[in-house]
């Protein structure tokens, strides 16, 4: 096989220590009525013939030469230091820190991990990550359901529809009822969750409100107002970030969020058609007894020096089994080392200048898209660096764009019919002056 | 560099000698600050670029962001280079103990060789890039190779349908014992199944995943060959069992030799039969589960498939499901919508693209779960594993299994007769021996074993684990090392067992090679610190006034 480092008198060594003739003996245990038929699997291929088979689909891929597309997965510059703290072997071929003695690299990084989500969320307590940010709302939510002992929970349609529908799932299995606070969709509406609204529909069996800043629409909610609303109905409030966002809006800390759940993807992953992402959680000390997920804690050795371990391991699948808090056991730690690594390489300046930047061009675009009369903003109110606008006949024209290698953006409409002939819009760093030059020209000329 | 005396002399072989040298004949050994430690205002890493014109005037007449929404003090992020931070995280990467370094035989990992042409592709620009809402027109290329991989792990597992969604095995097996929910649902059982039986040797995340589907786990003995006991099995089925959820090879790295009338009497329960696909490494072209009349199972692509562990993920878990709960998985899921799917397979197998041939995401499934996370499943998982397999191809995945398993054996015969082997039989890819001999002859736990293990820069194997063996030593050697790594390892623990008898304090002091000595774990538990505390001043701690919820007591 390709891998395998036996020669024929190494197999033959070990045939015989073990006292069998052939491999085949050591299989004898299966049932015969069980043992595998025969399979359809190609030959193996040497690495030139493998990668020509990678080329290809990667080949088959456009990959366009323009694109306004986030609606939660974000193209921003990945710095290459980033990709290669990632890349050292010592991180990538190691396993969940069992043995803290050989694991302080990953350990450490870890704690850093921790403490650098803490300083974004303005939160007390954050765990070693979670696969995405809508499992890590999910979670969250879950976890709410436990701390209040409440079974119902609310989200705002603000939220990402693919988080809704993985919280869905989440909590279709524990029987809690979701139910969803719509948000103000009228033509030149806010976009946003009214906190009135909230009040009223929250009843005193609801565990949490969960909503996103900013919104899936890129709306700029009134988080402090919506928690407030939460709080006063006796339930928590789980604020969904995007991380990058919180160089220059309030950290939920300071509104008031219990929780905090975000998509990491921002912080130095590529979108690479889906994952590996990393879901980030962040609360307060006072419910981390509560938290699902690997967490990392400073100690000391036996000569006193600083370590560290994985700790309040009660919580986990492994010590409790069915009383855990989930059943999270491998995570994404190479990916929580990736936005280690990339909150680090950017430090506070550099974030800011990425948020200003996503921010400073989405406002360009918006104003450029209004001055040349092809698309007016579907909302009205404040929004952060993604944009819904208003464009006659959107779905034919964002498939003919995209036959010239200009992506329009997403088309809610898919799942929000209220939103149909409507595109969001999103700009990162990397959007320039002239895709949003091409982007006009291109609607221009379509309409 | 930040430097100490290592507490012990380090030989050439041990890691302190990368940092070997220093004047006076003392080892260097790295003691790195957390970053925040190195941090000085206005020092700057990666920059980006500066916009010509100001924000107000490029985007007049939007609104403004309001100064209420507006955080006022700033995130204290470090503030350094960008070579202190490549510098910070080089040496901490020199802490670690990795598959690239040396032996890592931790059991139920599979701890195998992860081959870098699977980074190399995964990091092609043409997939890397792919964003996953982007046109089906312009992703085709992930989207076949999404098809092509589910294609794959088909023929592996026998079973006919796949979902690659699920990012772990945890979350494979929710996403299992979330269609079993469906399908007695469906059938009308729904109330009335609310059981989920779980062996005794099983991983935690089983009968966790039953308490989160809402399910109760119960716990069915194992019986004194290690397999499970047949009679408990029938005695615990009933019209209130939902699923048995169970491990082959188990965890004591055994073949289950009664799988198949496992298998008929939970179908003739009218429950669903979860076999939780950890150790798949030992039975490939031996064993498919979908054939064996299995219901479901997750795959760990981080185990069989060689993609690598990441310190803790990001790993994959994709379910194979029988064709009675394949109307149940998660939606979306790649389908060839147009073209013939031999045609497709055959000219993929030989490197060719099928003209006509179109992907897509099929999301109109109105018996699905749902969703069990964001867009698709961690496809640059998917890339790997699909480069692995391809690599291998038939004779390789055959040989996978036949060198794990052989390896395993050649391990069991070599150390049975210096650590106890309570379930003395053909190992599959782990064998699990047992410290109690050391431990009640000599004081010497299995944990101390372990310690002691880590002073020969070795990775020790799992431990404590499974809990039906008392002191558990639970070794995974994998098929990718050779026979010297092999018997250095059988040198290695028979020295152990030698020096618990003669020197069992040493063994009781390990490690003291290892850039830090045991960690008062207790202590970490009792006064948790799990961040940075920047000093006296905890400015971005909660505001007064904020109600904090009250933790259940645990």
């Amino acid at each position: 096989m390709t891998y395998s480092p036996h020669t024929d008198s190494d197999r033959a060594r070990m045939l015989e220590e073990i006292g069998v003739s052939s491999v085949e003996e050591l299989f004898a245990d299966i049932p015969a009525a069980v043992r595998a038929g025969a399979w359809d699997i190609p030959p193996p291929l040497a690495e030139q013939e493998v990668r020509a088979e990678l080329v290809r689909l990667a080949g088959r891929n456009r990959i366009p030469d323009v694109s306004f597309l986030g609606a939660g997965a974000y193209r921003h510059l990945v710095p290459a230091v980033v990709s290669e703290v990632i890349g050292r072997p010592e991180f990538s071929t190691s396993y969940t820190p069992y043995q803290p003695e050989v694991s302080q690299g990953t350990l450490q990084s870890i704690y850093e991990f921790q403490s650098l989500i803490c300083e974004l969320t303005g939160m007390e307590v954050a765990t070693a990550s979670h696969y995405d940010g809508a499992t890590a709302t999910a979670e969250a939510a879950l976890m709410a359901c436990r701390l209040t002992r409440r079974h119902r929970v609310a989200v705002s349609a603000g939220v990402s529809p693919d988080y809704r529908r993985v919280l869905e799932t989440y909590c279709s299995g524990p029987g809690v009822e979701v139910i969803t606070v719509p948000i103000d969709l009228a033509d030149g509406g806010s976009g946003t969750t009214d906190p009135a609204t909230v009040a009223a529909l929250l009843a005193d069996d609801v565990a949490c409100l969960v909503a996103a800043q900013p919104n899936f629409y890129g709306q700029v909610e009134p988080m402090r107002e919506l928690a407030d609303a939460a709080h006063g109905a006796g339930a928590l409030f789980v604020a969904v970030v995007e991380p990058t966002s919180l160089a220059i809006l309030e950290a939920p800390g300071e509104y008031g969020a219990d929780l905090v759940a975000a998509e990491g993807q921002p912080l130095g992953i590529p979108v690479s058609f889906g994952g590996p992402y990393v879901g980030l959680m962040a609360a307060r000390m006072a419910s981390v007894r509560q938290m699902p997920g690997r967490l990392v804690g400073a100690t000391r050795d036996v000569q006193g020096r600083r370590g560290y371990v994985l700790t309040l391991q009660a919580r986990e699948q492994h010590i409790r089994r069915e009383k855990a808090a989930s059943n999270i056991c491998t995570n994404q730690a190479l990916m929580a080392l990736a936005a280690a690594a990339y909150l680090t390489a950017v430090g506070p300046q550099g974030l800011r200048e990425v948020a200003e930047l996503g921010t400073t061009q989405a406002r360009h675009l918006a104003a450029a898209l209004e001055a040349s009369g092809v698309a007016e903003r579907r909302f009205s109110g404040p929004y952060f660096a993604e944009v819904a606008v208003r464009v006659p006949d959107a779905a034919r024209r964002h498939a003919t764009l995209a036959e010239r290698g200009i992506v329009a953006g997403h088309l809610p409409g898919r799942e929000e019919p209220a939103l149909a002939d409507t595109l969001l819009l999103a700009t990162t760093e990397l959007t320039t002056d002239a895709d949003i030059e091409r982007l006009v020209s291109a609607l221009e000329e379509t309409r | 560099m930040s430097v100490a005396e290592a507490p012990e002399r380090q030989d050439a072989s041990g890691r302190g000698a990368a940092w070997s040298g220093a004047a006076g004949g003392g080892e260097l050994t790295i003691v790195e600050p957390l970053i925040f430690e190195r941090s000085r205002a206005t020092r700057r890493g990666v920059r980006f670029p500066t916009p010509s014109v100001t924000a107000s005037e490029r985007g007049a007449g939007q609104p403004e962001l309001p100064a209420s929404a507006l955080r006022k003090q700033p995130p204290r992020l470090p503030e350094v280079t960008e070579l202190d931070m490549l510098r910070h995280f080089n040496r901490l990467a020199h802490l670690n103990q990795a598959i690239d370094l040396n032996f890592y035989p931790l059991g139920s990992c599979t701890m195998k060789y992860n081959p870098k042409v699977n980074e190399w592709a995964a990091r092609l620009p043409g997939l890397a890039e792919s964003h996953p809402l982007d046109p089906e027109a312009l992703s085709q290329g992930s989207l076949e190779l999404m098809w092509l991989l589910a294609e794959l792990l088909k023929e592996i597992s026998g079973f006919p349908a796949i979902s690659l969604q699920p990012a772990a095995g945890a979350h494979g097996e929710l996403t299992g014992l979330l269609m079993a929910r469906a399908f007695h649902a469906a059938n009308g059982e729904g109330g009335q199944r609310t059981k989920v039986l779980v062996p005794d040797s099983a991983h935690g995340t089983n009968p966790a995943t039953a308490t989160m589907v809402g399910y109760q786990a119960v716990t069915i003995r194992s019986n004194d060959r290690g397999g499970i006991d047949l009679a408990a099995l029938r005695a615990a089925l009933g019209p209130d069992v939902a699923a048995l959820m169970i491990t082959n090879p188990s965890t004591l790295g055994i073949f289950e030799v009664q799988i198949d009338q496992v298998v008929a009497a939970v179908r003739e329960a009218g429950a669903i039969s979860y076999m939780d696909g950890a150790n798949l490494n030992a039975i490939l072209g031996r064993f498919r589960p979908g054939e064996a009349g299995f219901d479901v199972m997750h795959f760990n692509l981080h185990k069989t498939f060689s993609t690598p562990h990441g310190g803790g993920g990001p790993g994959a878990g994709p379910v194979g499901v029988g064709e009675r709960l394949a109307p149940f998985l998660p939606k979306p899921l790649p389908v060839l919508a147009e073209g013939d799917a031999t045609e497709v397979r055959r000219n993929a197998w030989v490197g060719r693209s099928t003209p006509g041939a179109r992907f897509a995401l099929d999301a109109d499934r109105p018996q699905s779960i749902g969703k069990v996370r964001s867009c698709y499943g961690n496809f640059g998982m998917f890339v790997r594993a699909y480069t692995y397999i391809r690599s291998n191809g038939d004779s390789g995945l055959h040989g996978i299994s036949d060198d794990a398993v052989l390896a395993a054996n050649y391990l069991r015969m070599r150390l049975h007769d210096v650590y106890d082997l309570p379930y003395d039989r053909i190992s599959k890819h782990e064998v699990v021996f047992s410290g109690r001999r050391q431990k009640r002859e000599h004081g010497v736990s299995t944990l101390d074993i372990a310690k002691a293990i880590l002073d020969h820069g070795i990775h020790p194997p799992t431990i404590y684990f499974p809990l039906i063996v008392e002191e558990a030593l639970m070794v995974e050697p994998t098929e990718t090392e050779s026979l010297e790594t092999l018997d250095h390892f059988v040198g290695v623990m028979r020295e152990i067992a030698e020096q618990a008898a003669t020197d069992p304090d040493a063994i009781r002091r390990a490690p003291i090679r290892t850039p830090v000595g045991r960690l008062d774990e207790a202590a970490a538990a009792r006064r948790p610190d799990l961040r940075y505390p920047f000093g006296a001043d905890n400015g971005a701690d909660a505001p007064p006034g904020t109600p904090t919820p009250k933790a259940p007591t645990a």
